[in-house]
């Protein structure tokens, strides 16, 4: 086994045992800390199921950031959606034979990146210029943008300008998957991409990018209304109340 | 106190979003608790030694009781959308009252201590050692945050500046460093009943003084009884509106629909106060003790309901937390929810047809309403989401003729703080107060302009008395504040020519027929 293979093989499996780990680990914290009021903000849904639907709202539509500000909202959707896209296209290295429904994504997928790309660039862009999201910026907050971008760019070249064998990186994926481990292909641009890739799983769980856990367990979204009806009281609070406190 | 000397903001002609300036607002702090105010409440009373460490502990502890505090720390992308939507920021320009800002004070020392990112990389993340500027920076703009929420309507998570605040609040005051306004407030409610410090007695007093004027001034024997065991209502309500101008006229209003609808009532002198700072500094234990004030009045007078009176926090710890708190209620009326606020109570007779309202009482007035943060923002109203907006406006429909509501974007659950709430209405924090108002007078300015708006309705004791204090520093006049029920009560039981009518409890059972001019 080459050194390359060799190297990556290892950057992979820590990598996936990172991401994997520290997002268990961090949904864990969230779920074990209790929210001992009722803080949702109001007017929200008295019901779980119109919690269900409140929360499907952000996350599909990112309503909330749509009634904030229209600019961030159209590049941060065109960034994520295109990111889903692409995410989901990526499943074709993963997958042997292809899913039907990922074959039917590809075309979508190939041009998500472009939209993906100018997402972030717009993001960045109100990031520098806007001068209150540059007050709040910190040097991660612009990495992570570049990060981001550079897996894009690097993504959109592979795909478009110079094209990488394909089938050998398949295989390389694959063995990962079956231990089976297969030489990845000797390609720079490959080898720069999958870096990056690495880079951002390993980050993933010490990073803001924990809005993705975050926003399911967010107390202000997902609460039902419904606080005169149903009594609502936190472990903690119970033993204060047993204590006579 | 003399006035610090500064300059009230000017109205904007269009609502651009201004420039931050640094620092601008950096001078503005409340005065610090004194030790024996400290020490009854149960936190040291002064600065403690190695308070660094125990400000770290208390904040790691903090995150394992409260999930908000950790998910929210965590979650934040730090995509803006919150940076232009607080009063303080519009009112102030200092980027520190931006809620993202405001949090990061937080959370640079939540990350120094508690993230590997912020262990590691300081710099690159922002986070910072807990040490004495940090605390005067938390000191200062802790209390610039009136816990208002309008940042979580906008923020794609819902995080809550608010929540971030009291926990601040709370670390602080465990380190010995309190604030002298609401931890003195608190203490006089322990001790006596209300934040007013105001003893049975004076209670007593003030309310026989009260059904004289009434009866005077409209004929009709309305009672505010004090103690009365056996009444089938509770009512709490915020001690200022015992006194101050202009929400006594709001508690004559509360009396005169009781007394109308013939439903028998009693204040308490126990539970006088419907307020609770305890949710302003954090603080659950003291919360709760106060809570508990409301389920012992109710208890020992052996009431059927408890219903409350118009106030915006106290109906925020009332509607989500009472249950929670000093909860379960299974000793009252299962007929009604737990509690009810004054305005569901007006709302359900005015559609029962239990009040005949003139409207036309209030024809010298064209009124525009505030809602406020806590009811928009915190709680509900009646059966169905959205009730605390309808409900208040409803009932101003039926008691006025002239109503104009303010610009979309600036009511309802956008709506502006008036700029005093969240412990924050004390003369100390003038400049704070009077600047974080700008962007509710622009708003009035508009409907002042447009509609000749004469009057601005408040259901909130601070808003009432902030408002009173702000107004004339925009030129307006401080008595263009007025009670909801003030409303409701003139146009049920006027005063001067109409009075003389005493049919009391019958009027319950009279269908409402129009009137006359
Ligand atoms: C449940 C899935 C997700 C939801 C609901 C979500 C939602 C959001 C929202 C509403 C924003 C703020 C608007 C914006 O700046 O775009 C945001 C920002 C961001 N998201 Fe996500 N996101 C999700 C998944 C992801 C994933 C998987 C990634 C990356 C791997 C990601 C990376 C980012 C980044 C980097 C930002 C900050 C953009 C900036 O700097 O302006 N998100 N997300
Ligand atoms: S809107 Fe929410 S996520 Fe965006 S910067 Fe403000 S607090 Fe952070
Ligand atoms: S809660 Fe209100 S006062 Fe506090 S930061 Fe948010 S908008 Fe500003």
């Amino acid at each position: 086994m080459s050194l390359l293979t060799l190297s990556y093989a290892v950057l992979f499996y820590a990598a996936t045992a990172l991401l994997v780990g520290g997002l268990a680990w961090h949904i864990l914290l969230y779920r074990r800390a209790p929210a001992p009021l009722k803080i949702p903000t109001t007017p929200a849904p008295t019901t779980r199921r119109g919690v269900v639907w409140r929360m499907f709202r952000e996350v599909v539509f990112f309503e909330s950031l749509f009634k904030s500000s229209k600019w961030t909202w159209l590049f941060g959707w065109l960034f994520h959606f295109g990111l889903l896209l692409v995410l989901l296209r990526h499943l074709r290295y993963f997958t042997q034979p292809v899913w039907e429904w990922v074959n039917w994504l590809q075309p979508a997928g190939k041009y998500a990146s472009l939209m993906m790309i100018a997402g972030l660039a717009g993001l960045w862009l109100r990031r520098i210029v806007v001068d209150r999201v540059r007050y709040i910026s910190s040097p991660s907050d612009h990495l992570m943008l570049l990060l981001l971008l550079a897996i894009g760019v690097t993504g959109v070249l592979m795909t478009f300008v110079w094209p990488v064998d394909i089938v050998s990186m398949k295989a390389f994926f694959l063995g990962l998957m079956r231990l089976d481990w297969q030489p990845l292909p000797p390609d720079p641009l490959l080898a720069v991409h999958l870096a990056l890739v690495a880079a951002l799983m390993i980050v993933f769980p010490f990073s803001k990018l924990l809005h993705v856990p975050g926003v399911f367990f967010s107390p202000t979204r997902n609460q039902a209304d419904n606080p005169r009806r149903k009594r609502h009281v936190a472990a903690w609070a119970v033993k204060l109340e047993r204590s006579g406190g | 106190m003399a006035e610090a000397a500064f300059d009230t903001p000017a109205f904007r002609e269009y609502r651009v979003i201004p420039k931050l300036r640094e620092g601008a607002m950096a001078h503005s702090r409340p005065f610090v608790a004194k030790p024996d105010f400290q020490e009854k409440l149960g936190f040291p009373g002064e600065l403690v030694d190695d308070w660094e460490r125990k400000a770290v502990e208390k904040m790691g502890e903090l995150n394992k009781k409260y999930r908000s505090l950790q998910v929210f720390l965590d979650s934040c992308v730090k995509c803006g959308a919150c940076t232009d939507k607080c009063h303080y920021y519009l009112g102030t320009t200092d980027p520190n009252n931006m809620p993202v800002a405001r949090q990061d004070l937080y959370r640079q020392v939540y990350r120094r201590y508690y993230t590997f990112a912020g262990k590691h990389f300081p710099w690159l993340v922002g986070a910072k050692d807990m040490t004495k500027d940090v605390l005067d920076q938390w000191y200062s703009y802790f209390h610039q945050c009136s816990q208002c929420r309008r940042c979580s309507v906008y923020c794609p998570y819902g995080i809550d500046t608010a929540e971030i605040s009291m926990a601040a609040r709370e670390v602080m005051d465990h380190v010995g460093k309190g604030q002298k306004y609401c931890n003195e407030i608190i203490g006089k409610v322990h001790a006596i009943g209300n934040n007013l410090g105001l003893p049975e007695p004076a209670l007593r007093d003030t309310l026989e003084g009260l059904e004289e004027e009434v009866l005077e001034d409209t004929g009709v024997p309305v009672r505010f009884p004090l103690d009365e065991k056996g009444a089938e209502v509770l009512l709490v309500t915020p001690s200022a509106d015992f006194f101050a101008e202009p929400h006594v006229d709001g508690l004559i209003g509360y009396g005169k629909v009781l007394h109308r609808a013939g439903i028998s009532w009693t204040f308490s002198s126990h539970a006088s106060e419907a307020a609770n700072f305890g949710m302003f500094i954090g603080n659950y234990e003291n919360m709760r003790k106060m809570a508990l004030r409301i389920r012992e009045a109710a208890l020992e007078l052996g009431v059927r309901r408890i219903v409350f009176g118009e106030c915006g926090h106290a109906w925020r710890v009332a509607y989500s937390f009472l249950n929670t708190l000093a909860g379960p209620f299974d000793f009252l009326d299962p007929a009604w929810p737990v509690p009810q606020h004054i305005c569901e109570v007006t709302h359900g007779l005015i559609r029962d047809g239990r009040l005949r309202l003139d409207p036309s009482q209030n024809d010298d007035k064209v009124v525009t309403f505030h809602d406020s943060c806590n009811i928009a923002r915190a709680s509900r109203m009646g059966g169905e989401p959205g009730g605390q907006f309808t409900i208040p406006r409803e009932i101003l429909r039926a008691c006025c003729n002239h109503f104009h509501d303010m610009p979309a974007e600036t009511v309802r659950e956008g709506t502006y703080c008036c700029g005093g709430g969240g412990g924050l209405l004390t003369d100390d924090l003038i400049e704070l107060r009077v600047k974080g108002a700008l962007p509710r007078m622009e708003a009035l300015k508009e409907v002042v302009d447009d509609y000749g708006v004469t009057h601005l309705v408040a259901i909130c004791a601070i808003c009432k008395s902030q408002f009173s204090k702000v107004l004339p520093y925009y030129g307006f006049t401080m008595d263009q504040v007025i009670s909801l029920h003030q409303l409701v009560g003139n146009a049920l039981m006027p005063g001067g020519e109409s009075g003389g009518e005493s049919n009391g409890e019958s009027s319950a059972a009279e269908t409402p027929q129009p009137q006359a001019a």
